[in-house]
């Protein structure tokens, strides 16, 4: 007996070949599409982003626990191979890190009495929060990290990322649970910076690899290897001062520094707030500054952004 | 056929089983598990998955899956968008259309297969990648991550056959 089944199985299968073909088609396109989006309106990516981290952001807070575990586990049965040399390195660092504080304090003394003496507008103050990396993408594209903390710890985009070394890059999403921190070294990280004890001012751009290099430095200023590189504070995006690194090749070539992070180590960060910010300053901030009052100038800063 | 609810349940979850360990792999990846220079040469498992599947299970991979699983990459990766969820589709499209022999070819053959297949797949995500932000990537960085990858998809094959005669019979 033969079924009718067979003569719409005999359509049927083109059809379905088709629409199939067409699907991949209408996926492909729409992969492009993306693309061209994520060049035009970068907002909207940036909120697709942040609300796949905040989703995955719980579930990688639980499994980096695991992992910290055991790296400390390892990192402790080594540091007690060598405790007693460690102690006594310590301790003549100790010595010789008290003879640094007592100069430290002398020169902040002297420093407050001039700043007093020229009316010099203060310094505005920092506040961190601190979080955990949750996540590190890794690959051979971009160098960045994923934090436990959002826009409810008070997590802003722009906000510089420090460990106990030094700079490791500045939050370029946050969520609200999580955010994710460029780091200096990736290929679009570009920070301004000051060199040497000229603190002559350049844009410390990563290209993927350990070492960023040093761009824009003005002609026929020497840079030597050993050079210190701090952040400049120019643009008033990032605090002023925060040690990035040393100058570890000069020359000819490209001018690279070492970053004071190591980047195996990155467990903690601290995000720092900073409160008076150039580009975005409010008239409030301003007058803050004048007084001690910096709280006020925050909020209203946290409203007008 | 008298499939009661639960059973039609289990087969459902274990016809997801493709897609959910995929994408665990895609969001595993992102632990950190602070090896010292491990992070810019850590291999890509969602790759090796898709691959797997392309050629095992198409019709549990399917292309929507493919796309979805791109794209989490791409907005857990933090870089631009599209890449990895078209790089994805091409692979499963390409694996896809050489299914036949694939899927008869021994461990070895795949295997053999599998290195040029992920040459190409890396080679355009580094392409794409470096003319959405308009400078290069350095190569070689891509070159080492490919050679993890291909190192890995031994275990992960191995891992996957067991998980495909356990799970999916």
């Amino acid at each position: 007996m033969k079924r009718p089944s067979g003569s719409i199985s005999h359509l049927a299968t083109p059809v379905r070949a088709w629409a199939h073909r067409f699907a991949f088609l209408l996926l492909v396109a729409s992969a492009f599409g993306l693309m061209l989006l994520g060049k035009m309106d970068s907002l909207l990516v940036e909120r697709a982003r942040t609300a796949v981290t905040d989703a995955a952001a719980p579930l990688l807070d639980a499994a980096s626990r695991p992992s910290d575990a055991i790296n400390g586990m390892i990192e402790s049965l080594g540091e007690m191979a060598d405790l007693r040399a460690a102690n006594s390195l310590l301790r003549r660092e100790n010595d010789r890190l008290r003879s640094w504080q007592a100069l430290a304090l002398e020169l902040e003394a002297e420093n407050t009495a001039l700043r007093k003496l020229t009316h010099a507008v203060q310094d505005s103050s920092l506040r961190f929060v601190s979080a955990r990396v949750i996540g590190d993408p890794g690959g051979a594209f971009a160098r960045s990290v994923l934090v436990n903390a959002g826009a409810r710890e008070g997590v802003v985009k722009g906000q510089a990322a420090i460990t106990s070394d030094g700079l490791a890059g500045r939050v370029a999403e946050a969520g609200m649970r999580a955010a994710r921190v460029l780091l200096i070294t990736d290929i679009n990280s570009r920070i301004p910076v000051l060199v040497g004890k000229g603190r002559d001012r350049a844009i410390l751009a990563g290209d993927n690899s350990a070492q960023p290099k040093l761009l824009y430095l003005a002609p026929g200023i020497e840079v030597k290897p050993g050079d210190r590189v701090i952040t400049s504070g120019r643009g008033g995006a990032f605090p002023r001062g925060l040690p990035v690194g040393v100058v570890s090749q000069a020359g000819e070539g490209a001018l690279r520094i070492q970053p004071f992070v190591d980047w195996s180590h990155l467990e903690y960060l601290r995000l720092a707030e900073f409160e008076f910010s150039g580009v975005f300053q409010a008239p409030a901030t301003m007058n803050a500054n004048a007084s001690t009052e910096a709280n006020t100038a925050k909020k209203s800063q946290g409203a007008e952004r | 056929m008298n499939l009661t609810v639960w059973t039609r349940l289990d087969v459902v979850a274990r016809n997801l089983f493709p897609f959910a360990f995929t994408l665990l792999l895609v969001m595993g990846a992102v632990i950190p598990l602070r090896v010292p220079d491990l992070s810019p040469i850590i291999p890509s498992l969602g790759l090796i998955s898709i691959f797997y599947w392309a050629i095992y299970r198409p019709g549990l991979m399917p292309g929507w899956a493919v796309f979805l699983l791109g794209l989490v990459q791409d907005l857990l990766s933090g870089g631009p968008i599209g890449i990895h969820a078209l790089v994805y589709l091409l692979l499963a499209a390409a694996v896809g259309s050489q299914r036949r022999v694939l899927a008869a070819g021994s461990f070895t053959f795949v295997w053999s297969l599998f290195l040029p297949a992920a040459a190409v797949a890396f080679f355009l995500i580094w392409l794409l990648y470096s003319l959405n932000i308009m400078a290069m990537i350095d190569p070689r960085s891509v070159v080492f991550q490919y050679l993890t990858t291909v190192a890995v998809y031994p275990c992960l094959a191995w891992l996957f056959a067991q998980a495909q005669r356990i799970l999916l019979r």
